[in-house]
């Protein structure tokens, strides 16, 4: 009896071990071991970018190479370079380190918001909850894409404002999912039980509901990846994104534009890469659906 | 049902009001930088000040908020800085072309999704099921600027069957139009799809269905006449959704092929600071949306018999 208690994990560690099995539950998703694939290629593109690309990413070496044509001073430009004479390949990589590095940030900082709007509005309710969820409602009727321009035009195009404006446009979403999620979970008995306890209501929302609501917010976390990365992208094509000559795929892609009918491969290398990133997150969450839907 | 429409659309003209105000929040906060915006940089600080002052910028925020909302809502929009005309003079057409874009996308997304979906939930895990599943992720994984550019790349330079502009500068050209609604129509059916799939899946596998089949009912019948009818209850309310997502799509959409619509037209106003034409272009953009939001969820109770009687 004592042996079998002394056994068992403590918290901390039973929580690190049932993260680990829901990565290992992954496995049986092919979909999503796929999606995880994609994305774990891209960060390690990201992390080696630096020892690993052929050239500068901002160096003007030789304008309207073609894809595998020889390089002045030796190696190879395996995707061409563009109008400036850029390696394409190098920005590729070094703008993989601009996205992989940007997005997750901005949907961190949207779902910090988010999710504290969510959890104070489904746990106290009354007219807290009645003016949160008015908001959202609000900034949710906006065409996303219209707010994104209304803000960056009034705050300017820079990395800070970009992850500004993605959490402004993204908090409410999350708010709504989360709670959803908190006004069916604070029924729980074991909320009641931490009540009677006499818990804080902050230590009640952390401790006792908000890990208890993970499955479905790391779903949508997945999820919301994408489309921030997306949304990273569509900025720099539009011309609202980080300013020039920082390796960005959208606006690699907008500068190739006029060019396309001669050198199409400046267009077409970045599209392929954000359309992968993006893709390999969608599978990740559809694959994080598929498991947690059989919990 | 009219206490439904009363409260649904006193919720509307809430909703505008708030948007109204964070618009001109975001906008018009400091008088400064409204004048720098639309006297230009090279404005001498004399000539600010003469302009605050002829155009009322000197009052306390809220009256300015109040006599803006005022002219806002007679259709006095202001003169955009960029065109020197009249913001409605050049908004109104605008918003025009973009209806025809955003319908025709709309007429083929529709159908399409509905028709998949459907194929797709009908029997949940077979092999088209699947198919479709794929297909829907892939085709919304991608991009419009992404998909765009394969797109063109494709059906311009290598097949040479479609202009790779849109600007429409000889009258209306229907071949033009191709391209844009291809490029909304493969980012957007996926979700639509998905989302009826979905539905189509939980309907199938209600009691009544059974009891459908079990009694001996053409397959046929039982999904045209029985499970269709519950099936796309929630996806009219998605579809409905799309014209919210659908003012998002067509401002890259627009831009990337030179379409002279309403998004390319806000996009080029915000790249001017155009103050007014962003305001002007702003609000009508969530008019539109806040209004199909209101007849979707009027459509859905109406559609719904167990809200309509409940």
């Amino acid at each position: 009896m004592t042996e079998n208690a002394t056994q068992l994990p403590d918290r901390p560690r039973l929580a690190l071990w049932r993260a680990l099995k829901s990565f290992g539950l992954l496995r049986e998703s092919p979909v999503g071991m796929i999606g995880a694939g994609i994305a774990a290629f891209w960060i390690l593109v990201a992390l080696i970018a630096p020892f690993a690309a052929p050239f500068s990413p901002t160096e003007l070496i030789l304008p309207f190479a073609e894809p595998l044509s020889e390089a002045p001073g030796g190696g190879r430009f395996w995707f061409g370079t563009d109008n400036l004479g850029r390696d394409i390949l190098s920005r590729i990589m070094w703008g993989a380190r601009t996205v992989l590095i940007l997005a997750p940030i901005a949907t961190f900082g949207a779902f910090i918001v988010g999710i504290s709007m969510g959890v104070a509005a489904g746990y106290w309710r009354g007219w807290l909850d009645e003016v949160l969820s008015f908001v959202s409602n609000v900034i949710l009727s906006f065409p996303v894409l219209v707010l994104y321009i209304i803000i960056i035009a009034t705050i300017g195009a820079s990395a800070v404002n970009i992850v500004v404006a993605v959490t402004f446009a993204s908090a409410p979403g999350i708010m709504r999912i989360v709670r959803g999620l908190v006004l069916d979970l604070r029924n729980r008995s074991y909320v009641a039980a931490a009540q009677t306890r006499g818990e804080s209501s902050l230590f009640i929302m952390l401790v006792e509901i908000l890990p208890n609501a993970r499955g479905p917010i790391i779903v949508d976390a997945m999820l919301r990846l994408g489309y921030v990365t997306i949304t990273i992208a569509v900025l720099g094509f539009l011309g609202l994104g980080l300013p020039p000559p920082s390796p960005d795929w959208g606006s690699m892609i907008n500068q190739a534009r006029p060019m396309m009918i001669a050198f199409p491969y400046m267009a077409i290398f970045p599209a392929a890469a954000i359309s992968s990133l993006v893709l390999g997150f969608n599978l990740l969450a559809d694959g994080l659906r598929e498991i947690s839907l059989k919990d | 049902m009219a206490l439904l429409l009363i409260k649904r659309f006193g919720y509307l003209l809430l909703t505008m009001l708030v948007v109204s105000f964070l618009v001109f929040l975001l906008l018009e906060l400091s008088p400064g930088s409204v004048a720098d915006k639309v006297l230009g940089p090279y404005s001498t600080t004399e000539q600010r000040q003469l302009w605050l002052e002829a155009n009322g910028y000197l009052e306390p925020f809220f009256s300015r908020y109040l006599d803006w909302l005022g002219r806002f809502v007679t259709g006095d929009f202001g003169e955009s800085t960029r065109f020197k005309v009249p913001v409605s003079e050049i908004l109104w057409p605008r918003l025009g072309n973009t209806a025809i874009l955003g319908l025709t996308a709309m007429a083929v997304i529709v159908p399409l999704s509905l028709l998949l979906g459907v194929l797709a939930g009908m029997r949940e895990g077979s092999r088209l099921d699947r198919s479709i599943s794929i297909v829907s992720i892939l085709t919304t994984s991608v991009p419009e600027f992404a998909s765009a550019v394969f797109l063109t790349v494709i059906f311009v330079f290598w097949l040479g069957w479609l202009p790779g502009t849109s600007g429409m500068i000889n009258g209306f050209d229907a071949k033009q139009l191709i391209l844009p609604v291809l490029v909304l129509v493969l980012y957007d059916f996926g979700y639509v799809t998905r989302m009826t799939r979905a539905s189509m899946a939980e309907v199938m596998t209600t009691p009544y269905i059974r009891t459908a089949i079990l009694k001996g009912l053409p397959y046929q019948r039982v999904i045209t006449q029985h499970a269709l009818r519950n099936a796309l209850i929630a996806p009219f309310t998605v579809i409905m959704l799309q014209f919210n997502w659908l003012l998002s799509g067509v401002i890259v959409v627009e831009f990337t092929f030179a379409y002279k619509g309403f998004g390319a037209l806000l996009l080029e106003a915000s790249l001017n600071d155009d103050i007014f034409l962003i305001e002007a272009a702003a609000m009508v953009a969530v008019f539109v949306a806040v209004v199909t939001q209101t007849l979707s969820d009027i459509g859905y109770t109406y559609l719904n018999p167990r809200i309509r009687f409940g």
